[in-house]
Order: structure tokens, then sequence, then C-alpha cells
């Protein structure tokens, strides 16, 4: 079974420590949410997993799988099966969304030393993946996310977690922009991906709706680089009713 | 056999597809170094060409002495040295009509090449530049059998003399320029396109350039004419070996398209880094005519080109796309000019470069309304991308607008690769070299699906081969 576990990571961005020791051990088929205020490190968390260039780590350790991945560039630790489903999705103008996703999908592949992937064979598994996702069919005729809205952005994002199948999945910040119907579609189809692939989910929120339509097995609470706190559902609604004021005195 | 061996080293060594070269011994006929008048003579008399020819290139050749070398452009152009280039090569006398009568010596070229192939699948016909001679020349039988004429200009003022004499330096006289002068005095080779009446030539004709002997400068000229309501779309692709010494290709390509009438001209320009490229193009289109330049320059050391259309009739319609990549050492100094003559005229620029490893790209455009030319539409973008710190773009637009009733748009922008594209697409399993070629292709797609499919592949390819390497 795969894990990912994450052991007293600290990272800088630009000499300020941002992180200060978070520790978490993800296994397959989990669901881990990450809550807290603005400025806990959240989304900077997601970007060091990743393997952002900006962010330094100044100590712990990242394994998957047992394997150190904690130096590792982003293109070999997506190669070992780490998503992330961007806050913000960059656009590639001129890129056809299909032949990114093939691309893509291909040095994936090749990673594992497996052939790439035979095109219509290809396109017919994409087009079921946007039907779960609610993706009309001309959305194969777009460039990467150039001119998307913010919930096709997001949507789009969970359609490559479901045509790269990765062993884990962080959703940074997912239901961000949404309304609610696209909120829905979104939740649901990145529940049923993982379920279906078993992957385990680290996904971060600012807000608890997203929770309304996935049942976490974890929630930890981050407050200024630290985890407060963690444990089940019951912690979501303590967040709702006493806000993360009490997490941060909690800390001093 | 050991020299066969050598060559193959060599040729992995170059690291240049195309970086291959015959055997010089062979040519019949090569004019010493520097260009006299005596030098200008015996090229002619060599053609046996007619008096009026000899005498425009007498004339061309008296005032190429008196034009100074522009003092824009590129810095590179000081380093051009006239003296030390052969002004004129003929490879064979042989002009062959089939592909079992081509020497095979320059059959192997064009095997590389891939033009029998291209040929069968896709083309309407053949006509390759070899040297400073065309010497396999092919058209399909029912483009003759309407009448169209596609062959090079040394037969051209042989076979066609009213209809070369007609519009021959026309569009760009002699004294256009020093370089145009030049070419005046010393051309060769070419091609001559005659497109009648109403004629449609649905696939396009094309012709490959290529310069094989070192320091040969190439001075094609071609002129195409399409006659009233007729369409052609001409193509050339150029590729030429590596040489230690720089080489100069100073082309003159003349177009005149009649009322209704449609050309389009497509060139992937790839010489080997050290050519100077210096082309002067210019199109005429005449009532409701429409001229289409696709312009692409990857190769050489310098390329001046700015391909040029006037829009002389009312209602013709001129568009420009123009796509450069200045690798290390390079200078792509590239563009277009549009001049609106008439009334209802309308324009398109779109030009698109790429600068990578310290090369550098220049936009010059000119965007020209003469006083009358009442609704004329244009539309200028230029789009740089800049994929490092040592590289650099620079643009020179010039708009010259004498008339108040029209609708100019212009817009530039200058693009560099950004850490959270690259980022973004490596956090998908690319690898930082993918994912920038990934954005080049997208930044440039645009512009490549205009291009003939065949071009387009090609042309993705040598960008990729040119990206090679660009990161880290």
């Amino acid at each position: 079974m795969s894990q990912l576990v994450i052991k007293d990571l600290h990272a800088n961005v630009e000499d300020k420590e941002i992180l200060k020791g978070i520790s978490l051990t993800i296994n397959a088929g989990e669901i881990h949410t990450i809550m807290g205020p603005n400025g806990s490190g959240k989304s900077t968390l997601c970007h060091v997993l990743m393997g952002h260039p900006k962010y330094t780590i100044t100590s712990g350790i990242i394994t998957l799988d047992g394997e150190d991945i904690t130096e590792l560039k982003p293109d070999k630790r997506a190669q070992l099966g780490i998503f992330l489903s961007f806050q913000y999705p960059q656009e590639v103008p001129g890129v056809k969304y299909p032949n990114f996703l093939r691309q893509a999908k291909n040095a994936l592949l090749a990673a594992k030393k497996l052939p790439p992937v035979k095109i219509p064979e290809f396109v017919k598994v994409v087009k079921e993946k946007m039907k779960l996702l609610k993706f009309p069919e001309n959305f194969m005729e777009r460039a990467v996310n150039e001119g998307f809205s913010g919930g096709e952005k997001k949507r789009a994002e969970i359609l490559q977690m479901a045509v790269f199948e990765p062993k884990f999945a962080i959703l940074d910040e997912t239901d961000s922009g949404l309304d609610v119907d696209a909120l829905k579609i979104v939740a649901k189809g990145a529940m049923a991906i993982a379920k279906e692939t078993q992957c385990g989910v680290l996904l971060i929120t600012h807000y608890q709706r997203i929770l309304n339509y996935i049942a976490p097995n974890f929630v930890h609470i981050m407050v200024d680089g630290k985890i407060a706190k963690t444990g089940g559902g019951e912690l979501v609604e303590e967040v709702e009713t006493k806000g993360y004021e009490a997490f941060l005195t909690t800390q001093e | 056999m050991a020299t066969k061996q050598q060559s193959q080293i060599t040729e992995e060594l170059t690291d240049y597809k195309y970086g291959f070269h015959d055997s010089e011994k062979d040519y019949e006929y090569k004019s010493g170094k520097g260009l006299t008048e005596e030098t200008v003579r015996m090229i002619s008399a060599y053609k046996k060409e007619p008096q009026w020819m000899l005498d425009f290139r007498l004339k061309a050749y008296k005032i190429y002495r008196e034009k100074p070398m522009p003092t824009w452009g590129s810095p590179f152009l000081q380093e051009i040295d006239f003296e030390n280039i052969h002004y004129y090569i003929k490879p064979t006398d042989r002009k062959s009509r089939s592909w079992e009568d081509v020497p095979a010596d320059i059959k192997n070229t064009f095997d590389r090449l891939g033009i029998p192939e291209a040929e069968k699948k896709f083309l309407a016909g053949v006509g390759a530049q070899y040297e400073s001679e065309t010497v396999y020349h092919s058209l399909q039988k029912h483009l003759e059998e309407k009448g169209v004429i596609f062959v090079d200009t040394d037969t051209a003022v042989q076979k066609y003399p009213d209809i070369v004499r007609k519009y021959f330096a026309t569009v760009v006289p002699i004294r256009d320029n020093k370089l145009a002068a030049l070419n005046s005095a010393v051309w060769s080779g070419g091609s001559f396109v005659y497109i009648p009446k109403g004629v449609h030539v649905e696939l396009p004709l094309q012709a490959y350039f290529r310069i094989n002997a070192e320091n040969a400068g190439q001075f094609e000229r071609t002129l195409i004419i399409a006659e009233e309501g007729s369409s052609v779309h001409y193509t050339e692709g150029c590729t030429a070996p590596i040489y230690a010494t720089d080489s100069l290709h100073s082309a003159v390509v003349e177009i005149i398209v009649h009322k209704d009438a449609r050309v389009q001209y497509t060139t992937v320009q790839n010489w080997s880094k050290n050519v100077f490229n210096l082309v002067t193009k210019r199109a005429v289109a005449e009532e409701n005519a429409t001229m289409m330049w696709l312009d692409c320059n990857i190769g050489s050391k310098l390329t001046m080109k700015y391909p040029s259309i006037y829009l002389k009739g009312k209602g013709a319609r001129g568009e420009i796309l123009s796509l450069a990549l200045a690798n290390k050492d390079q200078h792509q100094d590239a563009g277009g000019k549009i001049y609106h003559l008439a009334p209802d005229t309308s324009s398109v620029i779109n030009a698109k470069s790429v600068s990578l490893h310290g090369g550098r790209t220049s936009y010059r455009g000119m965007l020209n309304v003469a006083p009358g030319a009442e609704r004329s539409r244009s539309r200028v973008t230029c789009d740089a991308l800049l994929l490092d710190e040592q590289s650099s773009t620079d643009t020179y637009p010039t708009m010259q607008i004498d008339e108040n009733n029209v609708a100019i748009a212009h817009e530039a922008t200058v693009t560099k690769i950004s850490q959270e594209q690259l980022f973004y697409l490596m956090s998908r399993g690319l690898s930082e070299q993918e994912a920038s070629n990934m954005i080049v292709n997208g930044f440039l797609a645009p512009l490549i699906k205009e291009f003939p499919m065949e071009y387009a592949l090609e042309l993705n390819r040598l960008i990729a081969m040119e990206m090679e390497g660009s990161v880290g």
C-alpha cells in the first residue's frame, strides 16, 4: 500500500520561514483535509510537496513509498505519482487541451517504461472522464486554461487527476471560486476518482462547505506553519463554531 | 570509402541535419572571387542571354557600385566581405525533366532532403535550385495543359522573353537598395511562375534552395505573375550545409497579383548558421486581389527580410505572417511592410518571434496609408517570446497614415517564459525541456497552422531541434 510521509518539514521563501515543522502521513485511499486561516502556509505546503523551485526546504524529509523525494524536481515527483490540483492553474496559450493531456500522460508512462497511449483509446478515456465532470464536447478544442472561467479551470484540474491517475492528489483550494453546482461536480468527481483509483487525497480548504460532499478520514488544522490539531469530522464543526482564532490561542 | 566514413563522422559532429555537401570538383564553371564588370558579362555570356538582359545587368552593376550599404539594421552587416564571394557557379549543363536523368551526386542531396517522396505525395511541381542553376524541374501535365508556366527564371528569359520583359524589375526596381542592385547584376536561377487568367493551381508549387559551394553567393530571382481571377500557392524551403566562412544569400522576389487573383508565398528559411540572408520580397496586389506572405526564419546568421505588399487596387487584401527563431549568435531582423494605396484595402501583419541562448530578434514593420485610401483597415500584431535572460528582442514599427477615414490597430507584446508556467507543466510529468518546448509550440501554433501540413511538421521538428539544450 502506497504511503506519503512528511516528517518535520521546514521550508522558506526568500529567508522567511513559512513551514515550521509539518508532519503528516497519508495512506492510499485516505482523505486528509487541511484547514486553516489565510497565510497559515497551506498553499506553501502544496507547492513544497510538488517541488516548486521558489521554496527552500531547510529541514525535514518527504518520502513516497519509502523513497526520499525531498530534492526531486516536479516532473520526477509527478512521475512517481504525486499530483497537484492548482489553486490558480496556469494558461498555456496555443496548446490544445487533449495534446497537453496526451503528452503529459505519455511522459508519466515513459517514466514507468510503458508504451505511449494509443490515441483513439485515449480519446475515449478522456471523453468518459469529461462526461463525469460535465464538460461539453467542444472542450477538446480549447487551449490549456486559456480563457477558462474559474470553475472550468478547477474542473479541468480534476479531469487531469482522472486521466493521470496519481497515487496521491493534493487539491489546493479546489473549492475556491466555485458556485454551488460547480462545487458539487468537482467534489463528487474528485471523490469518485479517488475511490476508483485508491488515490490518497490531501485536500486544502479555507471553508467547510466542500466537506458537505467529501467526508475526510482526517482533519488537520494548520496555523502559522504548523499543524495545531488533528482529528476527525468533528473538528470541522469546531472550526465552524469557534473559528480559527481558538486554535491560534491553543498554540500560544 | 575512407572519405565516406569521414563525411559521416563530420556530419554527426556538426549536429546539423542537412550539413552535408558533395564534392566540389565536378563544377563546370565557377567564377573567381569578387565582382567586376567582367564577371557580369561572363555570367550573361555563359547563359547566352539576349542583349537586353546584359544591358540590364550592366546598369544594375553600376548602381550597385554607387549605392552605399544600408546604415540601419544589424551590426552583423559590416562583417560581409563582398570581395570574398563567388558570384556564379554552374554545377552541370543538364536540365533534367525526369528523376532518372538527375545526376547521382545531386540526386543524393535531394534524396536526403526528401524531394522525390514529397513530389509523389504532395507536390504539383518541383523546381529545385542547386547552386546557381535549376537542374531538376517537373510539372504535372494537367498544369501545363492549363497554360501554367513553372520554370527557372533563366529558362523564362529564353523561352518567354515577352512576359519576363513586361514584369521583370517592375516591382523591385534596380535602385531599390544596394542588395537588389547586386542581385539584378548577378542573378541566376530562381523560379518563374505564370498563372493564366482564371486558373487555380490546387496544390502548392514547391522549390528547394540550397547553397553548396563554400562562399557561393546565391542570387536567385523569382517572378510570379497571377493573371486575373487565378490563384497559386508557392512554397520554398531552404537548407544549406555548414562551412567555416560566411556565405551570402541575396534574392529578389517579385509578385504581381492581378485583379481578383490570389497568391500565397510560403518560406521556410533554414540556412546554416553562417549565411547572411538579405532578401527583397515584394508583391503588388491589384483590385480585389489577395496576397499572403508566410515567412518563417529559423536559420542563417543574419536575416534581414521584410516581405512587402503594395495594395494598389481598390479592395485589395494583404496578409503577412512572420515567424522567427533566433538561437545563439543569430539575428533575425524580420517583419513586413504594407502600403495601402487604394480605398477599401485591408491588411494584417502578424509577427511572432522566439529568442533563446542569447539570440536576437527584431521586428521591423511599415504600415503606410496613402491619401485617398479611404476605409483602409489594418491590424498589426507582433509578439516576442524570450526564453532566457541573455536573449533579446526589439521592435521598430513605423506607421504613416495620411488618410483620416481608416481603422488601424496595433499591438505588441514581449513575454518571458515564466517559472510558474514551467512549474505547472513539470508538475504533470513533463521535463523542463518538454515543458518549454510545449510553451514555444503553443506560442507559435497560431502561425504554424497556416503552413501546409508537410511544412508544419517539418517546422515543429526544426523548432524542437533548435530548442534542444535550451534549458539549464
